[in-house]
């Protein structure tokens, strides 16, 4: 009778073994990638090392966030790098007096980042509003600021390059606060406001049920289109954010270059993270954890001397494995 | 029934030597199952050469399966077919094509931006020193067009053209691929009455041809205009294959509702003893019209009653629901909702006014399957849950246990995902998602499709009770008994226009039936009845 039930047990351990697996596979993935640095890369446990991984995912996880909610409806945003230049290009019209003269700097900073960030959450409402009012696949629709995007950006500020050292506003992509550089504190914040949306209000609902079902969610009296405008909107915010970040580390903000690739990075992020890329089930906090795993592996494989390209290739690699994994767990 | 069928093909046999008119097509004993659920049990079909056969049956009776299985969509567990005088397997749609056998869609699946040659040539085209060969190509587009009398430029692309062209060059295009038989499905839902004249000719000249063809269509008038034999499928079996010239519509209607004429069974469903009383007109609908498929429709539900709206597939149902409930636009005609004006633009505004829509398909319109059993059931109440932007969520725990417990609902509690429910639970958490914000109209499209026999009578009940306590409920249902039984009021629906109205006592199969197969005209119930 012992030896009927001893097999048994192992076999139901083994299957949630396999099942616990498969639901924090990014968690496991990320401690692991963690684990093995602690042993190999020299130097790994130190506060720089921490510092620098954080510092170059937070922008991507900023934009991430935004890119969560908009994949949970079932959409996509491919503008989100040009919306970056877009308020990356905004920003500094305004605080080095090139559009607008405000004599007071520190209200001229603040004017220039809300006008910039508003722009681009603008912009987002813009391809919502592409979506639900002409009904455009979302990645058409986005495909049109991902493309004009850049050149708005390019167009307000006459192609220029516009330099500049000013502390008052590059505390948000260089400062510190208590130690943890700054940009690290938004996306904290920024996650967490996000993953208690997702899980506690009303808004999180409706965004997953549209991206579960929509046509059920419609005829459950959810304003499917109301939705769908705020989330792109509020990517637009978030990659208005990231890209104020991102001229404040470069001290200059370049049309051309600001948020160059971001939707694919983003994408990746919250692919790895485990939310479903067809919509109806997502997570602000596995976006994190793949933008950190993606960084940690990059991060891994340079540390320890492989070529970045040959970084690339792994990274593509995660992508494969993060979508079968989503497959198996279905299935 | 297969033994009258095995005779009728035995005499065609005897007759064929005389009349040409051997079999070309003869599935028998087609079983297959999804999921260990049934879809086809034993069923049959069998088709002339040069004949044109009708194929009906309700949703769900199987006739889109047997065609899958006959055009390699899909593949069957057991059963013989034979096609052109050979066993006959089809791997997928391609080797069907190949073979000889050529499907027309609803949904016309060809290449819309190319031009007409290129659609009708599409997969064998022809070539000269291995380069396209235009001439040769729109020389055969404009012949095969030609045979339909229709004259046109072939190397336009096909979206420059209407509906009814479009299906020509899908019929051309079969042709072309020397199709022995053609399988029509629905092929006159998008066309109007001209049209459908012409696309009738085509298939005479089809069958003068010697070619055959399917034709699956609910519009129980054009079977009798064109064809020849009718075969009835119900439940995933072939009820009966007869000529059409020998059967009623009104036998037709009986067949495929499972109905004997001669024995009426009383007291099939849960619905029997209505005790409450009929109050005050809630809901009234004046010359609802929206497109072709529903045209001056005029109904209403008052307080505690529950009325049954009738009709065949493509009636117009499902479409007048919607329009009560905002879900589709309402082209004429006005909503009185309480004696005030009702103008829904969206679902939302049906449902602020407090009425409830369970519609006809559960997982394409009615579950979310990844939420919970608790988000799934208060979707529609989750505003009123809600106090500045976040859900109160022991609130929303306290209302999905009442209901859990009130309807008998099995899962393994309020946060199991629906998707893991059987059909019968999850239709009662839909139920639930309506009667947690206390409607005054509920409209159940279909509310007992698909699930268990004893899920069907407890929703049945439910159902009861809620009207007695002065719910109105507007009920679709093609079950016939559920409906009868069911209704204090019934209104029969006929391709989009109301036909007839019972109220009380005058709701009998009957009379029903009748309706649903003639309409008004002929509302006198008739001695087709008769068995």
């Amino acid at each position: 009778m012992s030896n009927a039930a001893s097999p048994k047990t192992i076999e139901t351990n083994t299957f949630n073994l396999m099942a616990f697996l498969t639901k924090h596979a990014t968690l496991v993935a990320l401690l692991a990638l963690i684990a093995f640095n602690v042993v190999f890369t020299k130097h790994f446990i130190s506060i720089q090392t921490l510092n620098v991984n954080l510092t170059q995912v937070a922008t991507i996880v900023i934009v991430g966030v935004g890119m969560t909610l908009v994949i949970a409806t079932g959409g996509i945003d491919l503008s989100v790098g040009s919306m970056m230049a877009i308020s990356g290009a905004i920003a500094p019209l305004i605080f080095l007096g090139t559009a607008v003269h405000i004599s007071e700097i520190h209200l001229a900073v603040a004017v220039g980042m809300i006008v910039a960030v508003l722009a681009a959450g603008a912009f987002g409402w813009f391809n919502g509003w592409l979506i639900t009012r002409f009904r455009i696949q979302p990645i058409i629709a986005t495909l049109v600021l991902f493309i004009a995007g850049r050149g708005i950006a390019q167009v307000s500020t006459n192609g220029n390059l516009q330099p500049f050292k000013l502390g008052e506003f590059q505390w948000i992509g260089l400062g510190r606060w208590f130690g943890v550089p700054v940009q690290v504190i938004i996306m904290v914040v920024l996650v967490a406001i996000a993953a208690w949306v997702l899980k506690r209000s009303l808004f999180g609902r409706q965004i997953l049920a549209i991206g579960g079902n929509e046509r059920a969610a419609r005829l459950a009296g959810i304003p499917v289109a109301r939705v769908k405008r705020w989330v792109y909107c509020i990517s637009g915010l978030c990659s208005g954010i990231a890209g104020l970040v991102v001229i404040a580390i470069n001290s200059s903000s370049d049309a051309n270059l600001v948020g160059l690739g971001m939707e694919l990075d983003a994408i990746a992020a919250v692919a790895v993270g485990g939310t479903l890329l067809s919509g109806g089930r997502a997570t602000v906090t596995g976006t994190l954890i793949g933008a950190l795993i993606i960084q940690l592996v990059r991060y891994t494989l340079l540390a320890n001397g492989v070529n970045d390209d040959v970084a690339k290739l792994v990274k593509a690699a995660l992508i494969v494995l993060a979508v079968w994994l989503q497959r198996h767990g279905r299935s | 029934m297969s033994f009258t069928t095995e005779l009728k093909v035995a005499r065609d046999m005897v007759s064929a030597t005389a009349s040409q008119n051997t079999t070309l097509l003869s599935m028998q004993n087609i079983n297959k199952a999804f999921a260990g659920i049934p879809a086809l049990t034993s069923a049959s079909l069998e088709v002339g050469v040069a004949e044109v056969h009708a194929l009906i049956g309700q949703n769900g009776a199987g006739k889109s399966t047997l065609i899958k299985i006959l055009t390699g969509y899909v593949s069957r567990d057991t059963g013989d077919i034979t096609f052109d005088g050979g066993p006959f397997q089809a791997r997928s749609p391609q080797d069907a094509q190949a073979k000889g056998i050529s499907t027309i869609y609803q949904e016309i699946n060809l290449v819309p931006y190319r031009s007409i040659t290129e659609n009708i040539c599409l997969g064998r085209e022809a070539r000269r020193f291995g380069l396209l060969d235009w001439k040769t190509m729109h020389q055969e587009a404009r012949s095969l067009m030609a045979r339909f009398n229709i004259d046109i430029d072939v190397r336009k692309s096909l979206d420059s053209f209407n509906t009814a062209t479009q299906q020509m060059v899908a019929i051309a295009r079969a042709i072309g691929f020397k199709a022995k038989l053609v399988i029509m499905d629905e092929p006159t839902s998008s066309l109007d009455e001209r049209e459908v004249n012409v696309l009738f000719d085509v298939i005479r000249q089809l069958k003068q041809s010697g070619i055959s063809v399917i034709f699956v269509s609910h519009k129980l008038d054009e079977l009798y205009a064109v064809c020849d034999r009718v075969t009835i499928m119900r439940d995933g079996r072939t009820v009966k294959t007869s000529d059409m010239k020998s059967v009623s519509k009104i036998e037709l209607v009986a067949s495929m509702l499972g109905r004997d004429i001669a024995q009426v069974s009383k007291h099939a469903t849960a619905f029997g003893g209505r005790k409450g009383k009929v109050g005050d007109v809630v809901l009234e609908a004046k010359n609802l019209s929206a497109g072709h498929k529903v045209q001056d429709i005029s109904l209403s539900v008052r307080r505690g009653e529950i009325v049954g709206l009738a009709g065949l597939l493509g009636a117009g149902r499902t479409e007048t629901a919607r329009l009560v409930f905002g879900a589709d636009r309402i082209h004429n005609g006005t909503l009185t909702l309480n004696d005030k004006p009702f103008k829904p633009r969206e679902p939302i505004d049906a449902i602020d006014q407090g009425i409830g829509f369970s519609s006809e398909d559960r997982k394409l319109e009615g579950i979310i399957p990844d939420m919970s059993v608790a988000e799934n059931m208060t979707l529609a109440l989750m505003p009123q849950l809600t106090k500045a932007g976040i859900v109160d969520e022991e609130q929303q725990r306290v209302i999905v246990e009442k209901f859990i417990a009130r309807l008998g609902i099995k899962c393994s509690g309020p946060s199991q995902r629906i998707r893991e429910l059987s059909g019968g639970n999850q239709q009662k958490v839909l139920l639930a998602r309506w009667l947690a914000m206390n409607p005054k109209l509920l409209i159940l499209d279909e509310p007992t499709r698909g699930i268990d026999v004893g899920a069907k009578a407890e929703i049945q009940t439910i159902v009861k009770e809620l009207a007695d306590q002065g719910l109105g409920v507007l009920m679709i249902s093609s079950e016939l008994e559920e409906v009868i039984e069911g209704s204090d009021r019934v209104f029969v629906l006929r391709e989009g226009h109301k036909v007839a109205e019972f109220v009380g006592k005058q709701i009998n199969e009957a009379a029903v039936m009748t309706a649903m197969a003639h309409g008004a005209e002929d509302n006198t119930i008739g001695q087709e009845i008769k068995p």
